[in-house]
């Protein structure tokens, strides 16, 4: 018998209620997604270097503290005294058409520890330090699509070989590598339904990865176990091309043509102990190469779309002895896209004097990332400032809107 | 009720064997642990002082040609990066040889999850081969040994010293630092009180890091490895966690190690690692009793990690009922390839393409390439970061795949089910087995099933 939607749908049905959320019988129940508002976030894994990307060139301090990187990479003017890293060059015309927006010193509640992993979490989770790290589960996009109305499966996507915890949680969503492929006889696909019943974590991957590698229009039937080999060795140089930043912002906007509303990716590569010149370099062009992506390929609908780029905090205000830069406090947040209000800088700037730095040593945040956040889901998606600040955002204070969208 | 067999091998093992026995109980598990490491010898990886050699041969090489694009620098160059390539093959082929064919997988997972713990990742060819040999040298000699013991010689091994920064890091006020105005760089200092011993809530401050790294300066390495260079070294002393360090003048390697003890020694590194023991290997939530049980194990020997180990396979919780965990990608592999039972030469003998086709890639795929892990902190633990749609297409293409390969004399999936699950094979798992229409998708399927992927 071949398999179809069909049998695979009566296969589930017998599991009941464990799977009722789940992508294929709810894609099939609602066909509104949240509106036609696109959200895009990009985590910048490693912490960023904000003051290298957007350079405070009229402060005093800046090239007394990196005597060696402010000559290494020097941007040209942007505006109000900061300078733009030559490698997000390609971004000036978003900057020029007012649809890109930086916030220059800004953070979570994370402090002192300076852990990458805790300080992602605590990104991540949305919380604050009134909740011990790891304390609440899930992340804050996923507790967001709880909130709203007619989600389906397919409106949050996490692409990329690891769904982040920004996206976990009790709401289901969907995530796909775009280098991932699947190919079964239609004996063995039916098979490993019925070995999988039982098991729901088993049970929801393999149905999402049947689902997903047929509709990317990959399965060409495979028969022997000589071209399931050769696929296998084939999907090495693929495999490096598929992972890279442009195609996973391809994938995302190929997504969010569809019934997708929110992506999420990471990047990675921020990390710059040493040798920050080159590694910042990469790392910039890895986020300048997504976002063009993301702008090129979704066409029309770029104008409803905000892209957030955040990391988990930023880094120390002086250069190290290794010509990088170590763990930080306040860092950079990047706005864009057509639903942003961009040309412009957001939240003021400390400054960089000694005393005015956190630790006297770290840029100060003086601002919470999160409140970015909340204000963007509240203007996209409509949701309520109070359930903002309780649901989505444990204990934030919303403050008043900084105006970020248009 | 102790543990069984089955649970035994699979738990603490890399599963069932066509070739040798489940350990018939935890004494026996720990008589092959405390007895001589005769399968690293069977299926040898170059020790570090080998693979560093190489690389300085390559990085020497590489300048020659650099300087002077001979037809000789050009062929000396040549046979250095072959010599790394075939380092990083053997490497791959020993891995798998050991965990497919050791009586003792034990100590195969042990240095897996020490491994895990002290995390490396080098980046470009150069390095590859200097991972698993970095694992064979400052690691696995020390599983069944002293925790301490194994610290010292992780940082004091060139790779972390690499990965971490530390070989960069320079005291401002040492005699390098005041002539060239270079700094100090505090990776290393804060994952060493972070990741590799107290753990993030382990009672330390940024100040304790900035002192750290102060005393941590010196720590260097050379073409030829390890080296401690005093010049670079901040003049101390520095005050660690409440107490003093160093101050000798020149600075000197004990001053380093007497603070890498004394982390080794605290408190809270033994609670921070009898969890992360229990969660590795047995729950993921894991029996309060047994962490605390691992913990005063480890504080009543100073970190003796044969009797921790001890207390893990012994300890009640340990008989519970598998499936609590997902196998992680090379928990995956290698258990299948424990299961399929093939000739050593099978595996020895694989060339770089199969090597490609049948490890490496794959375990990217599945979401965790070998031998590097995207950050100091390692590999996720929980079976949620692992079952995902794209990890498990990866596994269920490689178990269609890659039996073959090892062993092209496929075992009937009927007798496959139950050499590789025995009694753990559910309805329809056996339905499979019986059911698939060609031996290859049948053994597949078995590997495949969710009863093989969790443990």
């Amino acid at each position: 018998m071949q398999p179809t939607r069909r049998t695979m749908l009566k296969g589930l049905g017998a599991i009941g209620c464990s799977l009722a959320a789940h992508p294929l019988t709810t894609t099939m129940t609602f066909a509104a997604a949240p509106g036609e508002n696109r959200l895009v976030v990009l985590i910048l894994r490693g912490a960023m270097d904000g003051i290298g990307t957007l350079q405070p060139v009229a402060d005093p301090a800046y090239a007394r503290l990196r005597p060696e990187l402010s000559r290494a990479s020097p941007g040209a003017d942007l505006t109000q005294g900061f300078a733009l890293h030559p490698r997000l060059d390609p971004l000036r015309p978003l900057w020029a058409a007012g649809e890109l927006a930086f916030v220059p010193a800004v953070s979570t509640p994370y402090r002192d520890q300076r852990s990458h992993f805790d300080g992602q979490d605590m990104l991540e989770a949305g919380t604050g330090r009134d909740v011990p790290v790891g304390a609440v589960r899930g992340g804050w996009l996923n507790r967001m699509l709880g909130v709203v109305p007619g989600v389906t499966a397919e409106t949050a996507f996490a692409i990329g070989r690891d769904t982040p915890l920004i996206l976990t949680g009790d709401q289901p969503i969907s995530s796909w590598s775009p280098a991932t492929r699947l190919d079964l006889s239609p004996q063995a696909r039916l098979l490993l339904e019925r070995l999988y019943e039982a098991d729901p974590l088993f049970h929801a991957a393999a149905f999402e990865a049947l689902e997903l590698a047929e509709s990317l229009g990959r399965s060409e039937e495979v028969d022997s176990f000589g071209e399931m080999m050769r696929m296998t060795r084939d999907a090495q140089a693929e495999e490096r091309a598929a992972e890279g930043a442009r195609a996973l912002a391809s994938f995302a906007a190929a997504r969010l043509r569809e019934e997708t509303r929110i992506a999420s990716f990471s990047l990675t590569g921020w990390d710059t102990h040493r040798g920050q010149r080159s590694a910042l370099d990469q790392a910039l062009r890895r986020l300048s190469d997504s976002i063009l992506t993301l702008r090129d390929e979704l066409g029309p609908l770029w104008g409803k779309t905000a892209v957030l780029a955040v990391t988990e905090f930023g880094r120390t205000a002086a250069e190290n002895g290794t010509g990088g830069t170590d763990h930080g406090t306040g860092g950079l947040m990047l706005l864009v896209g057509g639903a942003v209000r961009g040309g412009r800088l957001f939240g003021g700037w400390p400054g960089l004097d000694e005393s005015a730095l956190y630790d006297r040593r770290d840029l100060m945040p003086l601002d919470d990332v999160r409140r970015y956040a909340a204000w963007v889901l509240r203007g996209l998606y409509g949701i309520e400032a109070g359930t903002l600040g309780s649901v989505v955002f444990p204990g934030l204070d919303l403050g008043d809107d900084p105006g970020v969208l248009v | 009720m102790p543990a069984d067999p089955l649970t035994l091998a699979i738990r603490f093992g890399y599963g069932l064997s066509p070739l040798h026995p489940p350990p018939a109980d935890a004494d026996a598990l720990m008589a092959a642990l405390n007895g001589p490491d005769r399968i690293a010898r069977q299926y040898r990886q170059p020790p570090s002082p080998l693979a560093l050699s190489r690389v300085a041969v390559q990085l020497q090489a590489k300048r020659a040609m650099n300087r002077d694009e001979t037809e000789a620098n050009r062929r000396a160059l040549r046979a250095a990066n072959r010599q790394l390539a075939e380092d990083y093959d053997d490497a791959r082929r020993a891995l798998m040889a050991r965990a497919a064919l050791s009586p003792d997988p034990f100590r195969e997972r042990l240095a897996a999850f020490w491994t895990d713990h002290f995390t490396v990742h080098l980046p470009g060819g150069r390095w590859r081969s200097v991972v698993p040999a970095y694992v064979e040298s400052a690691i696995r000699p020390f599983v069944a040994g002293r925790f301490a013991g194994m610290l010292r010689a992780v940082v004091t091994h060139p790779a972390m010293l690499v990965y971490l920064d530390q070989f960069q890091s320079v005291g401002p006020q040492s005699r390098t630092g005041r002539q060239s105005g270079r700094g100090l760089n505090e990776n290393l200092a804060r994952e060493l009180m972070e990741l590799h011993t107290l753990g993030v809530d382990g009672g330390y401050t940024q100040d304790d890091v900035r002192e750290l790294a102060e005393l941590l300066t010196g720590l260097s390495i050379s073409d030829e490895g390890f080296a401690f260079k005093p010049q670079l070294a901040e003049p101390g002393p520095e005050v660690v966690l409440g107490r003093r360090y160093g101050g000798a003048e020149p600075a000197r390697l004990d001053e380093v190690l007497a603070a890498v003890d004394d982390l080794a020694r605290h408190p809270a590194t033994a609670a921070h690692l009898a969890r992360k023991l229990a969660v590795h290997f047995v729950s993921d939530t894991p029996d309060p009793d047994l962490v605390a049980a691992l913990a005063a194990r480890w504080r009543e020997t100073d970190g003796d990690l044969a009797a921790v180990a001890e207390r893990l396979v012994t300890h009640p919780a340990s008989a519970a009922p598998l499936g609590a965990k997902a196998k992680r990608p090379q928990e995956f592999l290698l258990s299948a390839l424990r299961a399929l039972g093939p000739v050593p030469r099978a595996l020895t003998g694989m060339g770089r393409r199969t090597l490609d086709g049948v490890f490496s890639t794959p375990l990217r795929a599945m979401g965790q390439a070998w031998p590097e892990a995207p950050g100091p902190d390692g590999w996720p633990e929980e079976a949620g970061s692992w079952i995902t749609p794209q990890g498990l297409a990866a596994r269920i293409t490689w178990a269609m795949a890659a039996p073959r390969v090892v062993r092209p004399d496929l075992p009937d999936p009927r007798d496959f089910v139950e050499t590789a699950l025995g009694p753990l094979a559910g309805r329809e798992t056996r339905f499979a087995a019986r059911a698939a229409e060609t031996g290859w998708e049948g053994v597949g399927l078995v590997l495949a099933s969710p009863e093989f992927n969790r443990r």
